[in-house]
């Protein structure tokens, strides 16, 4: 027992939630910048009138910036907020090289404001998700390259000996997007804002959806199982369902998801074999997937009551239920008849919107929820009537929003494929453009409904950061565990 | 299709990392003790900000 007076002689007492609290006020702020681009977007598609002829108002500009934003900016300042306080709280350590994670914060910003500036511009790399010019691309490489050093830092100076399955899966999202963003990334500057990809035709294509896909499965997936695991055993106040299965979700997703990248390029010049192969990974997807989302949801098995009473528990508890529809019906996507009529299709649309808003968009918000006032030095919001109506409006505007992109989808697929007896096509390319129109219509509120629900959300933020200030947390001592879990080595050199 | 020629290896030697890195967590302990390592995630922060518990240090 002499360790734990040692090591805590010598390491700070509290956890560093400094950087913690900046994430999770910009990841707000973010959210609501991402999500009006978002917004402004559909009501183009609805109306192309309101390019206004301006360059950098122009669908084709805007679109990545609300794709960058989203999932970059509001998504990625979600993920380094949430696993800086999860990976002090597991480890039982204050953060590692707190100066180092403020560098992380201000140069994600700095990459978040560059890509805002950049983007309506029209300097891109043309590859989706991945379309910053390479002198930001350098500094993605070299702000993730310090997060990496933060979080497995704190991991190895962790006093548990034990590694919390949410760390797992954080640390697995920081190693494989570095991976991904270096290989898909590289390429020939010809100038401070043009670059040519070091890859050509088919080729490109297929490192382009190697880095797509697998930035869905270990940014959008892994990064938010993560938080999926700290957050909702927290909330709920009972451990995970089954914390074994969380170990086995975690081995057969990272087992499992390289190779399902192909799906993307289903007919085109990419080998048939090669398509064959990613539809295969993709349908084995299904069964880690939905291990881990009965998982979670059933960590309130014999506490349902709790998701009457507890706005955060519904969203991320419905979170996982979104997960749960979104990796079912990726892999029915993947497969190649079902693709012949969803793919270019807004099917695909709904599909995205599905996971980012239902299942990325809530467990953020839920996990935002819990952390803000804990970093005012409080243990909830200021009003939890606000969140239970952020969660019907935003719930409502996911309805709308897939349900309108499911039907336009399906019958935007069967317009192109339908053909005359002579063999002619059926429709022009433009009336299924035009019978389109109430589809985008209601996307367009179902939009605007969620965002309603991040207005809500910043004045909730807002009242509750007024109401508080910042009053650092306490690290337990070991004294403070259960008996069964005392196991206080955590020997330094255990690195 | 000579893009295979880099992804393939990567992800074979991915998988081998992988490999190592799951048997380093099976042979550390790791997976020991999973129903109380589960349980631990509840009582990992003081209740109350700063100035609270810390009662007495360990015997």
């Amino acid at each position: 027992m002499a360790t734990s007076t040692s090591l805590s002689a010598s390491a700070p007492s509290v956890y560093d939630d400094k950087t913690v609290r900046l994430f999770t006020l910009v990841s707000v702020l973010w959210g609501v910048v991402g999500m009006t681009v978002g917004v402004w977007i559909a009501a183009q598609l609805t109306w192309p009138e309101l390019n206004f002829g301006i360059p950098w108002l122009s669908y084709g500009r805007l679109r990545p910036l609300h794709t960058n934003a989203v999932i970059f900016a509001f998504g990625g300042c979600a993920l380094m907020g949430s696993s800086f306080y999860v990976v002090q709280r597991t480890s039982q350590v204050s953060l590692f090289m707190p100066k180092l994670a403020a560098f992380v914060f201000w140069g994600w910003q700095l990459v978040i404001v560059a890509a805002a500036i950049t983007l309506p511009m029209g300097y891109t790399q043309g590859k989706e998700y991945a379309e910053l010019e390479w002198p930001i691309d350098i500094l993605i490489a070299v702000v993730w390259v310090a997060y990496g050093v933060v979080f497995f830092g704190t991991i190895g100076t962790r006093k548990v000996r034990h590694i919390y399955v949410a760390n797992w899966f954080y640390g697995a999202f920081i190693l494989t997007v570095a991976l991904l963003h270096i290989v898909n990334a590289a390429a020939i500057p010809v100038s401070l804002t043009k670059s040519y990809s070091a890859y050509a035709g088919v080729q490109d294509a297929m490192v382009q959806w190697w880095y797509g896909h697998n930035a869905v499965g270990f940014f959008l997936t892994a990064g938010f199982l993560g938080m999926m695991y700290y957050f909702i055993p927290k909330q709920a106040e009972r451990p995970i369902y089954s914390y074994r299965l969380s170990i086995v979700h975690f081995w057969a997703l990272i087992f499992t998801y390289m190779w399902a990248g192909p799906h993307h390029l289903h007919y085109t010049a990419l080998p048939d074999w090669a398509q064959s192969v990613g539809m295969v990974f993709s349908l084995v997807l299904l069964a880690p997937s939905w291990g881990g989302m009965i998982n979670g949801i059933m960590t309130l098995s014999g506490a349902w009551h709790k998701l009457r009473d507890d706005p955060i528990l519904k969203f991320l508890i419905v979170s996982l239920s979104f997960y749960g529809m979104a990796t079912f019906e990726g892999p029915m996507m993947s497969i190649k008849t079902v693709n012949a009529l969803s793919h270019y299709t807004d099917w695909t649309v709904g599909h995205v919107h599905a996971g980012a808003l239902g299942w990325v968009g809530f467990m953020t918000i839920g996990s935002l929820y819990y952390m803000v006032p804990r970093m005012f030095g409080q243990t909830r919001m200021h009003s939890i009537k606000a969140i239970e109506l952020h969660f019907w409006i935003s719930t409502l505007g996911i309805v709308l929003y897939i349900s309108a992109m499911w039907m336009a989808g399906v019958m935007q697929g069967l317009m192109w494929r339908a053909v005359n007896t002579d063999g002619t096509l059926a429709y022009s390319f433009v009336e299924s453009v035009k019978a389109t129109f109430p589809y985008y219509l209601i996307r367009l509120a179902g939009g605007l409904l969620y965002l309603g629900g991040m207005a809500v959300m910043v004045w909730n933020v807002v009242k509750t950061a007024q109401a508080g200030r910042y009053a650092p947390l306490l690290i337990p001592k070991f004294s403070k565990a259960p008996p069964a879990l005392i196991t206080p080595l955590a020997v330094p050199g255990t690195t | 299709m000579d893009i295979l020629y880099l992804l393939i290896p990567l992800a074979a030697v991915l998988v081998l990392c992988i490999l190592g890195l799951f048997a380093w967590a099976l042979h550390s302990g790791q997976f020991d003790d999973l129903e109380h390592e589960g349980q631990r995630v509840l009582t990992d922060s003081s209740p109350a900000p700063a100035p609270a518990p810390a009662p007495a240090a360990a015997p």
